[in-house]
């Protein structure tokens, strides 16, 4: 049988994270009412002021997608460490950038079908309204939801393996995430509340050269990261 | 010596010599160590990448070692730099803190640090330390450049850059002193932390002692 290439080797590790996390649907469910628990906190903590909170709305949707994939990020790692499956992989063996690729498309799918639960419930419980285009938004959920996945699983690599881990990935990634989360939490603001002022694409810029930059990153140096 | 000696002759000139600024007063003066502070943590930033760089490149103990010490003395430095500015900011600009591009950018590079500083202790292989603690570094170091750019849109409070042309002689020539006395500070700290770095490497990649030595001892 012919091995297959980098490509092939990613289309088949993709399909065995996202098989993996439909058999035990236990995971995709606790992460939707996890966030969907944070999104009620930060009304609550806010005030039922529907305003202030419908101006806030893209924050919020962020913020709980990223809180949220600090536990996806953390789960997707946890379960190639036991069993040692991460060496099992690397002996098939299957390239380190493979790896790579399949684990951060996995979990960017994962966020992107978090944050579009999310949309609607954000539009039911805080009153607001897409205006922009619906493909725009797909646009942002898309390029944010791989935003948060290159560094996330770059670092979650490194924090499974270390003490205290739990603590260590938010420590690591949060404050690399902050240009991709203030342009995605601002262009989402925009689909909401109207863009007169033609600032959408901007952001969209910045977050996608973000993109660019850390699946570039996370491609290149992630093969020293896993290596024994 | 020579870095007491410079950093008194820069207090002197900073506090003494120089004149004081037209709108400012005195007030200013906290200019002084203020610029050099965020300037030396810029380049601790800068040799931190570089010895990330080389390291994943060429692995050597020696630059880990320099990698630990210029994060962790420019962290201080950052963080001493920012309070500094922030003090400065109340009477000039009326508040202390504004989500102003580089007071935003000093705010991410100082929690980034802390956390790669967290890692490096969180980590007890030596090698495995250096190479993600490497990583960690390149991430951080990429990441601070779009921070400036991504909060530049925001409307911004802080002035250009400050350079011949925009300030006058008696006050520049004293800043460059005492920038030269923190450059001096700067190399006098990172030795001192990269000596102690380098040797808590050589004792961690040492042979160990043999098992139950310690408890023999312990006993006798």
């Amino acid at each position: 049988m012919k091995a297959p290439g980098l490509l092939g080797t990613t289309w088949i590790l993709f399909r065995k994270d996202l098989l993996l996390e439909w058999r035990s649907r236990s995971r995709i469910n606790a992460l939707v009412f996890f966030s969907l628990a944070t999104l009620l906190l930060f009304s609550f903590a806010l005030g039922p002021d529907t305003a202030l909170l419908r101006r806030g709305a893209g924050g919020y949707l962020w913020l709980a997608v990223l809180l949220a994939s600090v536990l996806s990020l953390g789960e997707s790692f946890r379960v190639e460490r036991e069993n040692a499956s991460l060496e099992g992989l690397r002996l098939v063996p299957a390239p380190a950038r493979a790896i790579f690729l399949s684990k951060a498309l996995a979990n960017a799918v994962l966020l992107l079908g978090l944050a579009v639960v999310l949309v609607p419930v954000l539009v039911a419980i805080l009153d607001v309204r897409v205006v922009l285009p619906l493909p725009t938004l797909l646009l942002i959920l898309v390029l944010g939801s791989l935003a948060i996945a290159a560094p996330g699983t770059l670092h979650g690599a490194i924090a499974s393996h270390a003490r205290a881990r739990d603590v260590l990935l938010p420590l690591l990634l949060f404050p690399i995430l902050i240009p991709a989360l203030v342009a995605a939490a601002k262009s989402t603001a925009l689909v909401f509340d109207g863009d007169p002022m033609g600032q959408v694409d901007s952001w969209l810029g910045l977050l996608a050269s973000f993109d660019l930059l850390y699946w570039a990153l996370g491609f290149a140096l992630f093969p020293r990261v896993i290596e024994e | 010596m020579l870095t007491v000696a410079m950093l008194a002759l820069g207090a002197w000139l900073a506090l003494v010599k120089a004149p004081p600024e037209r709108e400012m007063g005195d007030v200013y003066r906290i200019m002084y160590a203020h610029v050099p502070l965020v300037q030396m943590a810029l380049l601790a930033a800068t040799i931190n990448c570089a010895c990330s760089v080389v390291y994943l490149i060429r692995a050597s103990w020696r630059t880990d070692s320099l990698a630990e010490a210029s994060a962790e003395v420019g962290l201080v430095f950052a963080v001493l730099g920012t309070a500094l500015g922030s003090i400065f900011g109340r009477p000039t600009w009326g508040v202390y803190w504004a989500w102003d591009p580089r007071l935003t950018s000093m705010a991410i590079f100082i929690v980034a640090y802390a956390g790669y500083l967290a890692l490096r202790r969180f980590v007890d292989d030596p090698e495995k330390r250096a190479v993600w603690s490497a990583v960690a570094g390149i991430v951080i170091a990429v990441d601070v450049p779009i921070v400036y750019f991504s909060v530049r849109w925001w409307k911004s409070l802080h002035q250009v850059q400050s350079s011949t042309k925009t300030v006058d002689p008696a006050i520049y020539w004293p800043l460059r002193a005492n920038i030269l006395a923190y450059f001096l500070l700067f190399i006098v700290f990172l030795g001192i932390r990269y000596a102690i770095a380098h040797a808590a490497r050589r004792r961690e990649t040492t042979v160990p002692e043999p098992a139950g030595s310690l408890s023999r001892a312990v006993a006798s």
